[in-house]
């Protein structure tokens, strides 16, 4: 029974993981940009809700009309004013940009908030659960993150499948050239696909702080666990991301359960099985080599 | 007033240097023809007017617009389409949506995917499929259709027939026929010499990345022609 | 090679003179015990880590193409490696420095089968997630002490002064040899190669230049230099801490000094550890700050100078003292005059060849 409940704890924390992951995936799909302030920008979104709910009295739900938005902007900036001159120069500068980014707001955050251990409180829902046949009782709050994580990767794939930014997006990321000459600014293209994407990272971010404790310095672990859904989803699967998550969360649970010492340990092992044996990912489209 | 007025036009890569002042005008209505040997400077010379090379302020006016250094977004909402040298169809797009995607900023005006469809019929019976999963003639198409979907008032054309078998070909040209008889001012850009003069009303010849001959086909022989082209 | 008309030059004139500056300031600093104070060799000692692991990844991302984050993996296990071999297998300490980065490139080998699976961006975070799982396995290892870490026991027989000269002289031996390892690699013709790579690893593929091995070998090179300098630092700490020893700052220092100095050229790690060093004297009692305004300059410096202060210093002055490339001069007035008028073809207008 104890390991049941492990099993369904792990699926849950698959959704928060999901939504840790589509943030990454998006702007690598798009601009073949590994995101290594990732984690860091999560954080960021968790303590940015931190100053909101102190300044303004919103809970930590109602702090996402502010934060999201707010994300989302920096995203935007973040991509016009220090991104996009890293495009076409190589591996290094993007890579150096972000890692730079990374270094600075973990530095920036532990000098504002301290090292302190951090929560967002929610209130009720973040101890209610249901309970199921005996023993076994699921939080709300997970089921709740859970469906935030499922409803944005169903969003992502109607964005991108269905609508005309979408088509836009994929168009960018086949040839920046050609789009233009649809009449579509592939630099305001980019702009808004990272700004999507930290719109998601600020909903992942408070997800994380109600959810469990947070400190400045766990930024680069999130990245982590996005990085290691995605590819254990398989890159550019968006549904492959949810699985990847679950696969990930699956993992943590067991590990914790054999032993606290071996959550993450575990998680990495199963990551690593998986690149060997199916280095494209478990749920990726075969693509045909041109 | 022409449509499209280039003057003293220039362009670079880099440090070599590919366009060497040309001026060239299209009236509206016109059906112009670029011909030249390779490494003319006819290609730059397209996307240069589109901003996708460099170019001065007033070395371009679109219907009286100064259009030179624009961004090649704004320049081609003013209403120029260009269907590129090498079709660059969109891979991970469907027919369809290589077509969508060519209305993203579209104009009024005559064309529609119902009428692209109308005038390719074999673009509707393969709507869903991916882009590469084409031809290289159906992808012409796909590509001709793309630009029409955005209205455009000058249609710039790069190499159409490119690597396509002559009866392609002449199917692709037939087909350019019908939308330049809708009034469609056509700029293009053609390296089969005898094939462009059948069908323009002038025809500009480059050479070295200046213009070497310009005229009506009637008025010109073969000996200037062979002359310009070949720069003997 | 005259009567060809031109010989190949590998050296400049800086490169002479500094050579014989070079030779002085060794001198200089291998007789540092003598005329200084145990600060400045704890401070020297910490200078050549640096630059050590700053060459290293300077070789790595510079020179193999190979943006690793994950380099704090070998820092740990280097350090880790010290302690297994001087306090469990009685191998003294000072040469176990050494002998630490032969434990680290074996270690590199099965990494490599792992992490060259990925390309770019994937590479970087693939290879912090292995270090991620090194430092797991030590921190929940207790014969290494676990997440408390460990002090080294076998440095504890000899004497202060005594151990802190020969921490300085190895960490001399170690600097100086990472400088030199990399300036001679670079000049070999495995160096060649990797320049090769670096501008296209497909027309080097192409002209037989197997870029997998060249790839392996750099990042096992650099695998064995980071583990010396880890082993050097906590010789020179004298205790370990996992969180500390894998820390990801480790490679953050090493990315930032090698882009502020200017990647891919020998004097660029040593020019930015120098910055490193005097940004951390200035803002000592800053706290974090340190760090964020390295973060910040190094990500300034690759939008706006991306050759990084070296690079704007060569722009200007043409100097370089450790030249890696090779130079055609023509010996006899013929054979210049002959590459003149071949070689001023670019400069002629365009249509004139034919």
């Amino acid at each position: 029974m104890d390991w049941m409940n492990a099993v369904i704890q792990g699926v849950l924390l698959g959704g928060l993981y999901a939504l840790f992951a589509a943030g990454l995936s998006l702007v690598f799909g798009i601009m073949r940009v590994v995101n290594l302030a990732h984690g860091d920008f999560i954080i960021l979104a968790a303590f940015l809700s931190v100053v909101v709910v102190g300044v303004t009295g919103l809970g930590p739900f109602l702090s996402l009309v502010i934060v999201v938005p707010l994300m989302g902007g920096l995203g935007y900036a973040v991509q016009r004013g220090l991104l996009a001159r890293t495009l076409d120069r190589g591996v290094l500068p993007p890579l150096l940009v972000t890692f730079g980014l990374s270094v600075i707001i973990q530095n920036l955050l532990l000098q504002i908030f301290s090292a302190d251990d951090r929560r967002l409180d929610a209130g009720g829902i973040s101890t209610a659960s249901i309970g199921i046949a005996g023993q076994l009782a699921i939080g709300w709050f997970p089921v709740v993150v859970f469906l935030a994580g499922v409803l944005a990767i169903a969003g992502l794939q109607i964005l991108f499948t269905r609508t005309a930014l979408g088509r836009a997006f994929r168009a960018t990321a086949d040839d920046q050239e050609t789009v233009r000459l649809m009449g579509i600014d592939n630099r305001h293209t980019y702009g808004l696909a990272v700004a999507i994407a930290f719109g998601i990272v600020a909903l992942a971010g408070v997800c994380l702080g109600i959810r469990t404790t947070f400190s400045p310095d766990i930024g680069p672990g999130r990245l982590l666990v996005a990085f290691e859904t995605v590819v254990i989803g398989g890159l550019g699967s968006l549904w492959g991301t949810l699985m990847g998550g679950v696969i990930l969360g699956i993992a943590h649970t067991i590990g914790a359960k054999l032993d606290p010492a071996y959550r993450e340990l575990t998680g990495h092992l199963v990551f690593l099985l998986v690149l060997l044996a199916r280095p494209q990912g478990l749920f990726a489209k075969p693509v045909r080599e041109t | 007033m022409s449509l499209l007025s280039v003057h003293e036009l220039t362009a670079f890569y880099g440090d070599f240097q590919a366009l060497f002042g040309v001026t060239l005008d299209v009236e509206p209505g016109e059906v112009v023809a670029i011909i030249g040997a390779n490494g003319a400077g006819k290609s730059t010379f397209l996307r240069s007017v589109v901003g996708l090379c460099a170019s001065a302020a007033k070395a371009a006016l679109f219907d009286g617009r100064p259009i030179g250094g624009r961004p090649t977004h704004e320049i081609v909402t003013l209403g120029i389409a260009l269907v590129p040298e090498g079709r660059r169809i969109f891979p991970s797009l469907t027919v369809e949506e290589n077509l969508l995607i060519g209305g993203h900023r579209a104009r009024p005006g005559p064309w529609s995917l119902a009428r692209v469809y109308d005038l390719f019929p074999m673009l509707y019976e393969r709507r869903a499929m991916s882009g590469p999963a084409l031809s290289g003639g159906q992808q012409q198409m796909l590509a001709i259709g793309r630009a029409l979907m955005a209205n455009p008032r000058l249609l710039l054309l790069d190499e159409v027939s490119l690597g396509l078998a002559p009866i392609v070909v002449n199917d692709v040209y037939t087909r350019l026929s019908t939308i330049v008889g809708e009034g469609t001012t056509t700029l293009f850009v053609e390296q089969d010499v005898g094939r462009a003069l059948s069908v323009c009303h002038r025809v500009y010849c480059f050479q070295e990345g200046r213009i070497a001959l310009a005229g009506s086909p009637r008025d010109l022989t073969r000996a200037q022609i062979a002359a310009a082209y070949f720069g003997v | 090679m005259t009567a060809a008309g031109y010989t190949i030059e590998r050296g400049t004139t800086a490169s002479r003179l500094g050579a014989r500056a070079g030779a002085v300031l060794v001198a200089a600093l291998v007789a540092l015990p003598f005329w200084g104070s145990s600060g400045d060799m704890r401070l020297m000692v910490e200078f050549l880590s640096m630059l050590t692991l700053a060459q290293m990844w300077n070789l790595l991302a510079g020179y193999g193409g190979l943006v690793s984050v994950g380099q704090q993996a070998y820092v740990g296990l280097g350090g880790y490696a010290l302690i297994v071999l001087a306090d469990f297998l009685d191998v003294n300490p000072f040469v176990s420095v050494f002998l630490a980065g032969f434990v680290t490139a074996a270690f590199a080998l099965p990494t490599a089968a792992v992490v060259f699976r990925f390309q770019g961006g994937y590479f970087a975070v693939g290879t912090w997630v292995v270090a991620e799982v090194y430092y797991l396995l030590v921190a929940n290892s207790s014969a290494l002490g676990g997440g408390l870490g460990r002090s080294l026991q076998a440095i504890r027989g000899i004497a202060r002064a005594e151990r802190e000269r020969l921490t300085y002289w190895v960490a001399l031996v170690v600097g100086v040899g990472a400088v030199a390892l990399v300036y001679v690699l670079l000049r070999s013709r495995r160096g060649l190669a990797l320049t090769a790579i670096r501008d296209s690893a497909r027309a080097s593929e192409s002209l037989g230049i197997n870029v997998f091995r060249s790839k392996l070998f750099v990042y096992v090179v650099a695998a064995f230099g980071c583990g010396v300098a880890g082993a050097l630092i906590y010789l020179n700490l004298l205790r370990i801490l996992p969180t500390a020893a894998f820390s990801v700052n480790w490679t953050a220092s090493m990315i930032f000094v090698v882009v502020i100095g200017g990647i891919g050229t020998l004097e660029g790690p040593l020019v930015g550890t120098t910055v490193y060093f005097v940004l951390r004297e200035f803002l000592a009692d800053y706290g974090a700050w340190y760090l964020i305004v390295l973060g910040a300059v190094a990500i300034l410096v690759m939008l706006w100078a991306p050759q990084g202060l070296w690079g704007l210093v060569t722009a200007r002055y043409g100097l370089r003292f450790f030249p890696v490339q090779r130079r055609v001069r023509f010996t006899n007035e013929a054979t210049r005059s002959d590459a003149r008028r071949s070689g001023g073809g670019d400069r002629a207008p365009l249509g004139s060849q034919a």
